[in-house]
């Protein structure tokens, strides 16, 4: 059939309404009965489960199509409704409509000048992409300004409507107790002054008879419009009531069938494709089966999804209104049907009306119908259709593994042999594809399914596979294991920025997890707590080489938040260079060997003296200096505050640590990726980590309990301070209650108060960190690594063996629990340091109960926070990513979104990339000295020349695999074209 | 081509203005040919070919989806950021909000901030002499009643009785006479002022008039601005070493601090986009938006972020002219895309009411397309890219 015909590629899509004639014209079939399967368990014909609406059970073949489960998308089929019901989605539309139009002729209550004023509004409304229903909601409210109509001269009733789906017609219509007012009038009231009327003198008044007057008066008349409103005048009564009368879809229907096409284009609404009367349903639409598949429960019980029981009831409602209006049943029952009805169709469409009870399960919980199918996270729009599950991807526990190049990824021999890559067999490479083909399924590199070139697509076996190799041959297709040195794509969520989806190269390897080398934890921000990452294996050549060129991890190695880089040493590798460079120990030939064994260099420069043994040393700058590229000149302040000097590729001076190779802008990183690219900073970000690795082997390094134990004349000095603190609060305590205290300015006497204490407590920790921390060598390894910044600060140092300090809710002291106090420990409005969650143990020697009660008090307090904040921000990240990502930079330095408006004449009105310059004049272009190098021409050769001017690039996209390989075997591959 | 101050032949010119550099390196490529005698328009073509390539390499890539990046960018460190700081910087004394909520409020563009506040800078002799400073705080601070004296009730005689402090109401500028004034247009009472004393009461004695009046009485403004709640003074030093009175208040009503004399309105802000919008224009809020944000992140220590991501989000803010939201009510509520709308929020009243004003989805954007399986025109989505050989 011509229409299940789906296009391969989609131009554009156009929403409109469907008028009933096009859902019986695209249903299969008429559905009438309830019930969908029969004893024997096969679908009842025109049920709800009728095979002409598309195949569900696999190896039946459609009714309507012939093809079966899977490649057959299902066909709608559609059920006569027996009386129209609105469709919940429009019912504010239709109440507009309906207080906007004539009730008796249709038309818009607008003269001609008004509509050509909306119809200028709705022109420039759609023109600038502002929501039309503004100007509708301005037509309408004109409208309804309208008492009767400028065309028919109908007068206009107000329009009620009553949530979800009901609407009322207020009318002024004649009390019924017209005559016992009337009577009351024509008494008068003495005290209010008014005088009798008698029906003569009514009857003179209104100019009615006066029999009629007494018809009237006696109740056996109801006066005319023309002579109530008489009466009314001379007596000065209301004689009316409201009187709501309630229209029926069937009515609107009909009201809404008569508003001419040009009226409804003046409030914005689409004529051609959606008249309003097709709001108004008398045809119901089901959906094709595979829409609602029916699963089987284990017990071989068929259950039916939500959808199918909705549509169950519907029917049901259905048949019972037909067969009761045919019977000629009551108006009241028929219209408790038609409600009825109504609740399904609008519980079929949403079942989260509010004021509509839910349509519920048999086990009470409320069921999922189409709305709510689409909506949120979880549905289709952000839950199948902007993001799916994919083939060719893996997850599993990631460990770290130092030996790997950050490129690398170790990749588990099951994934591996899980997932594939297709290889197209040609001449060059069919005696590889056959190898593959032959290892079968389980060996490594090994195959799992070949593609004849008929388009067959067959498994690889354990015991086919001998055979099949070798049949394989050009123009075949192999899909072979993931071997060392295929790209994949690898992810750790949350990813929120670029760096969270990187490209590694795969190194198979025995064991179950992932192994990544731990300097790319940071734009991961992954540990190895447990963590779990994905990996995705690419299948096309164009993704390959654009995760290779783009995405591979040495490509991202600059982050451009921040312009610096975001991968570098981190922790140990700190540590480690911290140790190796600081004091600038002396190794000899075996020591300074070892330290460089895992990097390039296999041979050891001139040594960097000979001690008093005779024997040579190397100091661990001159060490660390062998990773420096031979021409990189530096000079800037370091971690510790010195200045760090690097000469022509030498250390000269200061210590390596955070600020010089670490993640997040280590100036030598830094430098060495901008200036010399990203393949020398991925070797020398390697280098850096496997030399600190060894450096700390070499030297040793551990952290314990004693690390943290201060002598006990430094235990004393702290309980001094902070016995002379709490003399203090005393003070200030005492003070305060003895209303001495000074307010702060804009500040209550009972905040500055507290503010005081804070303050005194706050120096506290404090002092007892500075005592603490004059107790510490230099060699300390918490100090190393605070000082390096490694790991930790001086606070955590502090709370370890100083004292722990002030615990905080919402930047206050403890100040919630009991009534007037936080624990039933203390007096009430005890102001006291202790009673407010001051700690003043350390973590060494333990907290009280009291305290370590506080203590989790501000632990929870954290926790709680960081729950929030997450939620939060990642909502904003969503809102951010949402605006911002149409947005492109073009070929002429504009930035436009994808309908080509401009946002930004040059990107951050400089047209430079946040990548490439890092804050500051850093790196500007010096044209001095690309001057002194032309003018010089100190070029080795033609080449480096080339690529100094920028007439050749330099390659970038080399696999770091490829290159190890080449080096270890010698023939080159050379190309035959 | 353009004519150029530097003392270069017109073949160097000529290279030079062939080449994609801003004006400011082809300037620079000037002087340092000018400043090396004999150099050749061979040389001077390799010297700006160089500059060029370096030049060119900093520049952003064509086809950069660079809004994604900003928004990244900007997202991603929001993990990091405090939900609940107060405090502002250098005035402890003011209290405003910071981190995360800061930034939620700015991209929100919420027309009132959750603490509004205005740095009022000084010019002339109000900038440096205190009690010239202290004049226009006067004018700008709300004075309240109980500023200027104390406010006591006799309920026997059913009479508001205000004690004013005559050194304050010096202090402040104002006069008894013009306190009875204020109090008689606002209230509507007849007041009796005899010296510093005012007097007054209900028309009838009535015990809750009485108390009214007296909330009313607490209501009233006398001097300074309704909304400006409170100012501090604070002595800033100058990059010059000078020093200078500056101002800053809890409340904002940026337009009327602006035309009170002594206010230097070319360096006085505000913290909320809208009045800096109404009243010095978009490009005024866009800065304010750009400056809000690098501020509230750089109190985080986030100052690294590059201001090139923030100049971004400021500007699609901006870009109709007005300040838009980041969010369903904004900028991603505006979409042309049906789908697009529908995948953010409200995905079914977006659906409805397309289908109601018949609207075509011509799927240019990123979502509707990802939404469609078709690849995006957006980076190496937007380029076509086929396998070739190398001949060599």
């Amino acid at each position: 059939m011509m229409r299940n015909s789906t296009p391969k590629d989609i131009g554009s899509i156009n929403f409109g309404l469907m008028e009933p004639e096009e859902y019986r014209e695209m249903s299969a079939t008429k559905i009438i009965t309830a019930d969908t399967y029969d004893d024997d368990g096969f679908p009842i014909d025109m049920g709800l489960m009728d095979p002409r609406l598309g195949v569900i059970d696999p190896g039946l073949e459609c009714k309507t199509c012939g093809k079966h489960s899977g490649s057959c998308n299902g066909h709608f089929g559609h059920i006569e409704l027996a009386a129209p019901v609105i469709h919940v989605g429009f019912t504010k539309l239709i109440r507009r409509l309906l207080r906007g139009t004539c009730r008796e002729c249709s038309k818009l209550l607008l003269t001609e000048d008004e509509r050509e004023e909306f119809r200028g509004d709705i022109d420039r409304s759609r023109k600038l992409g502002r929501d039309l229903n503004d100007v509708t909601k301005a037509a309408i409210r004109q409208a309804r300004k309208k008492d009767r109509c400028p065309f028919c001269g109908e007068v206009q009733y107000d329009i009620e409507h009553e949530k979800p789906t009901t609407y009322y017609e207020v009318q002024q219509v004649l009390t019924s107790e017209y005559s016992q007012r009337i009577a009351g009038a024509m008494q008068g009231d003495e005290e209010e002054g008014i005088e009798r009327t008698t029906p003569d003198e009514l009857a003179a008044k209104t100019d009615i008879d006066l029999t009629r007057i007494n018809e009237i008066l006696s109740g056996s008349f109801r006066p005319r419009e023309s002579q109530r409103k008489a009466i009314e005048k001379a007596l000065n009564i209301d004689l009316t009531d409201e009187d709501t009368n309630k229209l029926m879809p069937s009515d609107i229907r009909d009201w809404f069938e008569n508003i001419p096409d040009e009226d409804i284009e003046v409030l914005g609404i689409d004529a051609e494709r959606s008249r309003p009367e097709w709001m108004i349903l008398t045809v119901l639409p089901v959906p094709p089966v595979t829409a609602r598949p029916s699963i089987t429960l284990d017990n071989g019980q068929r259950s039916e999804d939500d959808l199918t029981h909705k549509l169950v009831d519907i029917i049901r409602i259905n048949q019972r209104f037909m067969e009761n209006r045919e019977a000629g049943a009551p108006q009241l029952i028929i219209e408790d049907l038609w409600e009825l009805l109504q609740y399904h169709v609008t519980t079929f469409m949403d079942n989260e009306i509010s004021g509509t009870p839910p349509a519920r399960h048999r086990s009470g919980r409320p069921l999922k119908t189409l709305s709510q199918r689409l909506k949120g996270k979880e549905g289709r729009f952000r839950g199948s259709l902007s993001g799916k599950r994919v083939n060719f991807s893996a997850r599993t526990v990631i460990s770290p593994d130092p030996t790997l190049s950050l490129n690398e990824v170790g990749v588990p021999d099951r994934v591996a042999t899980e997932m594939t890559q297709t290889m197209n067999v040609t001449e060059r490479n069919v005696t590889e594809a056959r190898r593959f083909v032959s290892n079968g399924p389980e060996g490594h590199p090994g195959a799992n399914y070949v593609r004849r070139p008929d388009g067959r697509r067959l498994k690889v076996t354990e015991k086919n596979c001998e055979e099949l190799a070798e049949k394989v041959d050009p123009g075949w297709e192999v899909n072979r294991h993931l071997i060392d040195g295929d790209i994949v794509i690898f992810n750790r969520q949350p990813s929120l920025h670029r760096m969270s989806i990187m490209a590694h190269e795969v190194v198979v390897m025995p064991y179950k997890t992932f192994r990544l080398n731990t300097v790319v934890c940071p734009p991961y921000n992954a540990d190895f707590d447990g963590d779990e990452m994905n990996m995705h294996a690419l299948q096309n050549e164009e993704a390959r080489a654009e995760a290779r060129v783009l995405m591979r991890v040495q490509e991202q190695i600059l982050s451009p938040r921040f312009g610096g880089n975001i991968i570098g040493a981190i922790q140990d590798h700190i540590s480690g260079t911290y140790l190796l460079t600081h004091e600038n120990p002396r190794f000899n030939e075996t020591q300074a060997l070892d330290l460089l064994r895992a990097t390039r260099i296999d041979e050891l420069p001139d040594p960097s003296g000979i001690d008093d043994e005779g024997e040579p040393f190397w100091t661990g700058q001159d060490v660390f200096s062998e990773l420096l590229p031979d021409d990189l000149n530096l000079e800037f302040v370091g971690t510790l505050g010195d200045t760090v000097v690097i000469e022509d590729g030498q250390l000269v001076e200061g210590t390596i640590a955070e600020d010089e190779v670490g993640a997040f802008d280590g100036e030598i990183v830094d430098t060495i990726t901008k200036v010399y690219g990203n393949t020398r900073a991925r070797i020398f970000i390697n280098e850096v980590s496997t030399l600190a690795m060894r450096t700390i082997m070499h030297f040793g390094f551990s952290i314990g309990i004693d690390d943290e134990t201060v002598p006990d004349e430094a235990e004393a000095r702290i309980q001094e301070t902070i016995d002379d603190a709490y003399d203090q609060v005393q003070e200030l305590i005492e003070a305060y209650e003895r209303n001495e205290l000074e307010s702060l300015p804009g500040r209550t006497i009972d905040e500055t108060v507290e503010m005081k204490i804070m303050q005194t407590l706050g120096r506290v920790r404090e002092n007892a960190g500075d005592i603490a921390e004059e107790h510490f060598d230099d060699d300390n390894p918490a100090v190393v690594m605070a000082e390096s910044g490694a790991r930790g600060g001086l606070l955590n140092l502090t709370q370890m063996a100083g004292c722990v300090g002030q615990q905080a809710v919402r930047g206050e002291r403890i100040n919630r629990g009991y009534e007037d106090r936080t624990l039933s420990h203390y007096k009430p409005n005890d102001l006291s340091a202790e009673a407010h969650g001051f700690v003043e143990n350390s973590y060494t020697s333990g907290l009280s109960p009291r305290e370590f009660f506080f203590h989790a008090m501000g632990g929870r307090e954290g926790l709680v926070d960081t729950a929030v904040r997450t939620s939060k921000s990642g909502y904003l990240q969503r809102r951010l990513i949402n605006a911002l990502s149409e947005l492109e930079a073009q070929y002429d330095g504009t930035v436009r979104d994808t309908s080509d408006t401009i946002v930004q004449f040059e990107f951050g009105e400089d047209g430079t990339s946040p990548v490439m310059v890092s804050s500051g004049d850093e790196n500007d272009i010096d044209v001095d000295h690309i001057a002194d190098r032309v003018l010089d021409s100190e070029f080795e050769s033609a080449e480096e020349r080339e690529e100094f001017l920028g007439t050749k690039r330099r390659p970038t996209n080399l696999s770091e695999h490829a290159d190890s390989r080449r080096v270890s075997d010698a023939p080159e591959v050379t190309s035959d074209d | 081509m353009t004519e150029t101050e530097f003392d270069v032949s017109d073949d160097v010119t000529a290279v030079v203005e062939d080449t994609q550099l801003p004006r400011r390196l082809k300037d620079r490529v000037y002087r340092t040919v000018e400043e090396r005698d004999g150099v050749t328009v061979e040389q001077a073509d390799e010297i700006a070919k160089a500059v060029e390539t370096r030049y060119l390499d900093t520049r952003i890539d064509p086809l950069d989806p660079v809004g994604t990046v900003s928004a990244q960018s900007i997202g991603e460190p929001g993990t990091q950021l405090t939900m609940n700081t107060f405090h502002y910087a250098g005035v402890a004394e003011i209290d405003v909000t910071q981190g995360l909520p800061r930034l939620i409020e700015l991209v929100d563009a919420r027309k009132t901030p959750d603490t509004p506040t205005m740095s009022i800078f000084l010019e002339d002799e109000y900038a440096t002499e205190r009690e010239k400073a202290h004049e226009v705080v006067w004018k700008i601070e709300a004075t309240k009643i109980l500023a200027l004296g104390d406010v006591s009730t006799n309920v026997a005689d059913m009479r508001v009785v205000i004690s004013l402090n005559e050194d304050t109401l010096a202090e402040r500028m104002i006069t008894p006479e013009e306190v009875a004034e204020i109090i008689e247009d606002h209230l509507g009472v007849q007041t009796v002022q005899q010296g510093a004393t005012i007097e007054f009461g209900p028309e009838e004695p009535s015990y809750r008039d009485l108390l009214q009046l007296v909330e009313e009485l607490r209501d009233i403004t006398f001097k300074g601005i309704e909304e400006v709640s409170r100012v501090v003074i604070r002595r800033e030093e100058l990059d010059d070493g000078e020093e200078e009175f500056v101002l800053y208040t809890e409340g904002s009503a940026f337009g009327d601090v602006l035309s009170i004399e002594g206010v230097d309105a070319s360096r006085t802000t505000c913290n909320n986009i809208h009045e800096i919008y109404r009243n010095l224009g978009v490009e005024a809020a866009r800065e304010t938006i750009i400056e809000e944000t690098n501020n509230t992140l750089a109190e985080q220590g986030l100052d690294d972020v590059n201001v090139r991501h923030l100049m971004l989000v400021a500007d699609i803010m901006t870009n109709r002219g007005e300040i838009e939201s980041i969010g369903r009510h904004g900028i991603s509520g505006s979409k042309q895309s049906v789908l697009a709308r529908a995948a953010f929020e409200v995905t079914v009243n977006h659906l409805l009411n397309a289908a109601i004003h018949g609207e075509i989805d011509d799927l240019d954007g990123v979502t509707e397309n990802v939404i469609v399986g078709k690849p995006i025109k957006l980076g190496t989505g937007d380029v076509d890219l086929r396998m070739g050989s190398t001949s060599r």
